[in-house]
């Protein structure tokens, strides 16, 4: 097991690597520094002021290097003055050391925000903990109604309960975020006037039914179906087993059986599937975020995207490349240890 | 007069499917008295196993009984609630069936899954079930109880689990145990291990047991009482002498003549195929049947209506569901065999000399860290097969013969060792290497028929494929008439070119299988067990084409298989591996009678035989097969040898044996003196008086 | 402004639909009556729920298919009088009827539903084709040798996996990158499996026989080199098939997002199959390998794969949904269902009628598409 752990580890790490190289290098693009540089100068720049900007600020440096830079394994020259030749900070809203030093992302150090005006962690830490409710809220939502939902349906498999319960989870995975979003907002908020259209309040004034309902709903329906759908597949597999059939011709009830012998065997197959889901939550947050103008992690990425904030894509990129790695491997190892033929050898 | 434990009258099960109600048993009647064992013979799709079903009342959801009454200690379980039902399950009638693994809950731990019987049924506290539980798997045999108990079923071997099921089925001490085919996924010494634990603890614990199979020497050997089933209804039915001894069905009848016993053999005494075809469910014929396929069907009389049991002999309850029981000449031999010269073998074709194959396994991830664990899977293989002749690899799982196989045909390359055919080393050469001829001069026919066509391109196309490879014809019209000449050759009518796999059945896609094993004119065809996944009335049939070809062509043949009978039929020279040592080599009668190798008569004693005039000396090996990973050292077989104390200074443990000369062309792999070579009985005689030899645990009935 | 009642939009929508109606009618009386010779297609009439999503299917397909016959107005034509106007709407110079209102600018919602189903026609199904004919080609390999190949294409297919997918769009699909090599570099590669592929199935089986093997391939490079370049150096000769830069983009980061899942797929099932013995026995005769990955295996897998390509299909549509929701790639007047929720949704709460409409009508032909596989996949397995 151990083996298998820092197998997995080591994949992720490089990994890591090779997507944020990826990343940086994308983000590096001729086009997307102009478009970088016109938004710090003003929208009438020159070309030759543009070329002086990108140069005085370190853009035209060797790409290997800023990107060794970035990382924290380069030091990083502090940018001069033209004139006096003494270290001046690239931006006045960041601090900066005046000296070469090593600042990159091994000391934690993730940047500077050119669209926030902040240093990136002031932005993204809160913006994290936002999603991180609205997360936490999705799954508790999310997961237990769609293992029910699944149970149900597997255990009386081709019965109308079966059939109704299957076309509801079939539904539900043709419903992405921003269709979800938009009937619910019609329904609920434009005709009923039950729940709040904006989760605006919710950062400012915290989080109440009124104001998040909507996101979390939104959210949760989409993912709710694949997970449900899985569910019932590993249900019905498992009871039509034959170790099923010698629990109930030992005469167990069939509560007993279902209960104590089918779902232990049936839920492993979710439980990987829930954790593999991440991903598309991920994409999720965004939508939902921007549609409800919640300032959370996914509403900081579209901004930063929009005009090209490359230390916070860059830090919004390897958050997300580590949430997804680290549910994919918690899913390895969940699925090694529930599975006893895996985990007793 | 004694009740019996289950009296089944004029039973009727139907399934109910898309294309409407199948009647999988018709007008079933049984009786088992307490005590007896019965055994319920048939091929597949004859409703043996719906009857077990319909008497645990697991039908599923299509399934229904129609008419007729299943009486349980007197009471008529076809009309009892489903809570009444649920308290017999388990607890007076328990099941057991076919695949042990797939039985046992696999996240549960064993003494847990075994625990909860008890608790049900008897409502034991947690500490008094746990005792009973030990208790009983003590009795099965296992060793170690304790350990069994707080393992995983996946950490134990097929014949542990089986045993495991087996204990869960009696916790409760059931008066009725149905065994659903328990040891057909099991080996063959496995399986007899089984076989005596069944009859001891029937012994013992007196419970009345249904024995399903579809093996007629299994059932001689277990049963005390026989029905013979035969597409959904009783055929014949009595006790197992007076079945055996005095047959009367045609059906019975037929299905002895096409299994290999002792006294068969290819040239003189060949076997006799059933004809014809299993009817479908919806496509029975009137009357009788079996009629279609009868030797003794006389129309009007056969076909006129539905056939009833009559009685045979009523002391001995033997019933045949025949017309014509007093008019057919029961002792008459079966028409005409075709006797055959043997054929003589000429020179050496393929000259195996010190083959080694050794595996890597784990590994391959790109942060390497693999753990290096090696198998030997074959040591020191030499063996040689002439022209015309039939040489059979005789072992069970884990011998290596399947490696073998694949090496000799290119799949896999020898580690060390070489292996000649006709002049050109093969061991060393993959098959994509190897010239179309060499590919054409040695061809496999593979073990599951279902599996070995491929189900998405026409039958004659994959024919007309492999003649294109091995470069036969010179366009595709002359590849075609040779397909087709092909086709004629296994005895498959023209028009199956164009049909997909699907449409046909087991035996005919295993003759295709043959056809294009047989399309380049081989010099060497490797059969890994071709027929064991077939019907036995099928069996028959593939065999003797399998044989009339070889015959014809002069082919050498290597027969892989487990199972002894169909070997000492059809083998001239036989090879035993064990654990990927081969442990005796020589020709048939030289390894038979007697078997000098410990795991040679072990082999022999543990193949069920369907003749009552039959002696066996019983020989059951302890433990399991051990694994390729980890094998013994010293000899391989040391584990499980029944001899191994008469060899002095435990040579068995540290040194591997050397090859010991038996006779010319016979070799053992063994420790053993030669003086105790010399005292070697044989395992099986066979007594041509048919008087009163029998097995000793026989109740009389 | 005048409006017509509830009951005449409902008659109006349909009758505008009619071409559609007689299509569907045609299409499947035709298929139900002989659907028992239809083996897979003709399983689904048995089904239900399989029927209910080939319906939605074709619906959309012909509305795409003749969406100038039945969208009563241009969907770029404005209305200045129109904007918001809630539906039922009537125009006053030409007397037509806004049946589903006009969104901000006026436009007609109807119409601009009815264009949008032909971007998602055209793209997705190309889109998902495409991945399929990577994600098969790398997924063979890694299912069939395993080993170092497999250790390697599966990390690269995880990586893939693992890129969180709107940013991937945010930064490949926007307007600067067409200034950079970048998409039709990819385009390049992906564009070039095709013709492998194809190349490939036919040298494995024909090998043997020179003469049809040469015209084969001959066919394969002049037609897909052809197609190559035409869309991705958009040089056609004939000036027939062309991709506008920025549906190039699209179409690039559609096909690399669903490539990794086929991938997977793929190679599960190359491994489930590569253990039977048919597969055995065209190794024993000679076959190389890629014979037997193209001509044993790949053929055997065809259940899993199609119905996975229905749901596939589904999940592109998605995708070119996010894709328009956020602005990238498709010009803002563009009338695909993505750029219209969008653009609906910004006053939502006081008219709804921009965006419900193209929001329903991609929800129900991915819903159409997973009631069709479903149904597929219940059929195949009682084969």
């Amino acid at each position: 097991m151990l083996r298998l752990l820092a197998n997995r580890f080591g994949a992720m790490l490089l990994t890591m690597l090779c997507l944020t190289l990826i990343v940086f290098f994308l983000v590096n693009l001729e086009p997307n520094l102009r478009k970088l540089s016109i938004s710090q100068t003003n929208m009438r720049a020159s070309d030759e002021m543009i070329e002086r900007w990108l140069d005085y600020n370190g853009y035209r440096e060797p790409f290997l290097e800023r990107y060794a830079q970035w990382l924290g394994v380069m030091k990083k020259q502090p940018a001069r003055d033209v004139d006096t030749g003494e270290p001046k900070p690239r931006f006045s809203f960041c601090d900066e050391p005046p000296v070469a030093t090593y600042s990159g992302i091994l000391q934690g150090n993730l940047g500077c925000s050119t669209m926030f005006r902040q240093p990136i962690h002031e932005r993204l830490l809160p913006a994290l903990q936002s999603t991180g409710i609205l997360m936490f809220w999705v799954m508790a939502t999310m997961v237990p109604s769609a293992l029910v939902i699944g149970i149900l349906a597997g255990m009386r498999e081709g019965t109308n309960t079966d059939r109704t319960l299957s076309v509801v989870s079939i539904t539900s995975t043709a419903t992405p975020e921003y269709v979800s979003g938009v009937v619910f907002t019609v329904i609920f908020a434009s005709w009923l006037g039950w729940l709040n259209g904006s989760a605006v309040t919710a950062t400012t004034q915290g989080v109440s039914v009124y104001n998040f309902a909507l996101p979390v709903m939104t959210m949760a329906i989409y993912g709710m179906g694949y997970i449900a759908r899985m569910t019932r597949a590993s249900m019905a597999e498992v009871m039509t087993s034959q170790y099923i059939r010698t629990a109930r011709l030992k005469g167990l009830k069939f509560h007993t059986v279902v209960l104590r012998h089918a779902l232990r065997n049936a839920l492993i197959a979710p439980f990987t599937v829930i954790m593999l889901q991440f991903p598309w939550l991920l994409t999720g947050v965004v939508i939902v975020e921007v549609m409800f103008r919640y300032q959370g992690f996914g509403w900081v990425l579209v901004e930063a995207a929009g005009n090209n904030d490359i230390d916070m894509l860059l830090s919004c990129s390897i958050v997300s490349v580590l949430v997804v790695l680290s549910t994919q491997m918690i899913s390895d190892i969940g699925y090694a240890y529930l599975n006893p033929r895996i985990r007793v050898r | 007069m004694v009740e019996p434990i289950l009296e089944i009258k004029d039973l009727n099960i139907s399934f109910f499917t898309r294309a409407g109600e199948i009647p999988a048993v018709m007008d079933f009647s049984c009786t088992v008295m307490p005590g007896e064992t019965m055994g319920l013979v048939g091929e597949s799709g004859c409703g043996k196993s719906t009857v077990s079903l319909g008497i645990m009342g697991d039908l599923g959801k299509n399934g229904r009984i129609m008419s007729g009454s299943i009486k349980f200690k007197g009471k008529d379980l076809t009309q009892i609630s489903d809570e009444e039902y649920r308290h017999l399950r388990g607890n007076e009638i328990a099941m057991i069936y076919q695949e042990p693994m797939a039985s046992l809950n696999p996240a549960m731990k064993i003494g847990r899954q075994l625990m909860e019987v008890p608790m049900l049924h008897e409502g034991k506290s947690q500490s008094e079930a746990a005792d009973m539980v030990i208790e009983i798997l003590g009795a099965v045999k296992l060793p170690d109880p304790q350990r069994v108990f707080n393992s995983y079923p996946h950490q134990l071997s097929g014949g542990q689990q089986q045993r495991v099921v087996i204990a869960m089925g009696l916790l409760s001490k059931p008066s009725l145990l149905l065994l659903d085919e328990p040891t057909t996924a099991l080996d063959v010494t496995v399986e007899a291990g089984i076989v005596e634990l069944v009859k001891e603890l029937a012994e013992n614990y007196g419970t009345s047991m249904i024995f399903v199979s579809h093996n007629l020497g299994l059932i001689l050997d277990t049963c005390d009482r026989i029905t013979v089933m035969y597409s959904g209804e009783a055929v014949e039915t009595g006790s197992i002498k007076g079945v055996f001894d005095q047959m009367r069905h045609p059906y019975t009848k037929g299905l002895l003549n096409s299994i290999p016993l002792p006294g068969a053999d290819k040239n003189q005494r060949p076997l006799v195929p059933i004809r014809g075809q299993l009817p479908l469910p919806h496509q029975r014929p009137r009357g009788c049947n079996f009629g279609p396929r009868c030797d003794h069907f006389k129309a009007d009389i056969c076909d006129a209506g539905d056939v009833h049991m009559s009685v045979v002999s009523e002391d001995d309850r033997h019933f045949s569901r025949c017309e014509r029981i007093n008019e057919i000449d029961w002792d008459a031999p079966p028409e005409e065999h075709i006797i055959s010269e043997p054929v003589k073998s000429g020179d050496v074709v393929l000259d195996v000399k010190k083959l080694k194959k050794w595996y890597e396994v784990g590994g391959g991830s790109i942060f390497g860290g693999s753990r290096h664990l090696t198998v030997k899977a074959n040591e020191d293989i030499s063996l040689q097969a002439r022209e015309a002749e039939t040489v059979a690899i005789v072992g069970e799982s884990g011998c290596g013969k399947s490696t073998l196989a694949k090496i000799l045909l290119g799949l896999e390359t020898s580690t060390a060792g070489d292996a000649v055919l006709s002049g050109q080393e093969i061991g060393r050469i993959a098959v994509n290497q190897r010239t179309s001829r060499t590919v054409a001069s040695i061809q496999m026919i593979f073990q599951n028929p279902f599996d070995t066509l491929n189900p998405s391109q026409s039958v004659g196309g994959q024919i007309i494929r492999t003649l294109e490879k091995f470069k036969i014809g010179d366009n595709t019209e002359a590849r075609t008439q040779r397909m087709l000449e092909l086709l004629d050759l296994v005895k498959l009518p023209r028009e199956f070119a164009t049909r997909m796999p699907r449409q046909l059945s087991g035996g005919q896609k295993q003759r295709i299988g043959i056809a294009r094993a047989f399309a380049g004119e081989p010099q060497v065809v490797v059969a890994d067990e071709p027929v064991s996944a077939l019907d036995v009335s099928v069996q028959a049939a593939v065999t003797e084409l399998l044989m009339d070809i070889q015959r014809q062509s002069r082919t050498t043949m290597l027969f892989i298989s487990h199972d002894m009978s169909v070997v000492r039929y059809l083998a001239d020279r036989v090879v035993v591996m064990y654990l990927g040592h081969i442990v005796e080599t020589g020709s048939t009668e030289q390894v038979f009678s007697p078997p000098y190798h410990p795991y040679t008569e072990a082999l022999l004693s543990a193949v069920p035989i369907a003749d009552t005039s039959v002696q066996k000396r019983r020989i059951v090996l302890e433990g399991d097969i051990p694994s390729a990973l980890n094998p013994p050292k010293g000899c391989p077989f040391v584990t499980r040898c029944q001899r191994r104390d008469s060899v002095p200074n435990d040579r068995c443990n540290t040194e591997v044996p050397k090859q010991v000369k038996l006779g010319d062309g016979h070799y053992v792999k063994c420790h053993l003196a030669q003086d105790i070579f010399d005292k070697m009985e044989p395992v099986i005689v066979v007594n041509s008086k048919r008087s009163d030899q029998k097995a000793p645990s026989q109740p009389s009935a | 402004m005048e409006y017509v009642g509830f009951g005449q939009i409902v008659l109006g929508i349909l009758t505008q639909l009619i071409p559609v109606w007689i299509a569907i009618f045609v299409v499947m009386g035709l298929s139900w009556t002989f659907h028992r010779k239809l083996s897979l297609y003709g399983r689904i009439y048995e089904s239900p729920a399989g029927l209910i999503g080939l319906f939605i299917v074709f619906f959309w397909l012909f509305c795409a298919l003749f969406a100038d016959l039945i969208s009563p107005f241009d969907p770029l034509e404005q209305f200045a009088i129109l904007k918001n106007k809630g539906p039922g709407v009537i125009e006053p110079t030409t007397g037509l009827v806004q049946y589903l209102g006009g969104d901000k600018f006026g436009r007609d919602v109807f119409s601009r539903m009815i264009s949008g189903s032909q971007i998602v026609m055209v793209i997705a199904p190309a889109a998902t084709m495409f991945a399929f004919v990577v994600g098969i080609s790398l997924g063979l390999p890694a299912g069939y040798y395993r080993g170092k190949i497999d250790s390697i294409l599966s990390f690269l297919a995880n990586m893939v996996l693992a890129f969180p997918v709107i940013l991937l769009f945010y930064l490949l699909v926007t307007p600067g990158i067409r200034e950079t090599a970048l998409p039709q570099s990819m385009a390049g590669v992906f564009f070039i499996f095709p013709i492998l592929f194809f190349g490939m199935l036919f040298y494995s089986r024909f090998r043997e026989r020179p003469q049809k093997l040469m015209w084969q391939l001959a066919i394969v490079l002049i037609f897909g080199g052809w197609v190559y370049i035409s869309l991705v150096f958009d040089a056609d000769p004939f000036g027939v098939l062309s991709l506008e830069p920025n549906e190039l983009n699209i179409f690039v980061a559609v096909v690399f997002a669903s490539s990794p899942g086929v991938f997977r797929i793929v190679r599960g099932l190359t491994m489930d199959i590569a253990t039977r013995d048919y597969v055995a026995a065209a190794q024993t005769r000679g076959e190389i390998p890629f014979y037997v990955m193209l001509w044993e295996i790949l053929p055997n897998a065809r259940g899993p794969l199609i119905v996975d390509a229905c749901l596939r299909i589904g999940y592109t549509t998605i995708l070119l949904g996010t894709l328009g929701y956020f602005g990238l790639g498709l010009v803002p007047e563009s009338p695909d269902w993505g750029t219209t929720i969008k653009e609906g949704s910004r006053l939502l709460r006081l008219y709804y009628h921009p965006a419900l409409p193209p929001a329903i009508a991609l929800m129900s032909f991915v819903l159409g598409l997973n009631l069709l596989a479903d149904a597929l996949r219940e059929q195949s397995l009682k084969d």
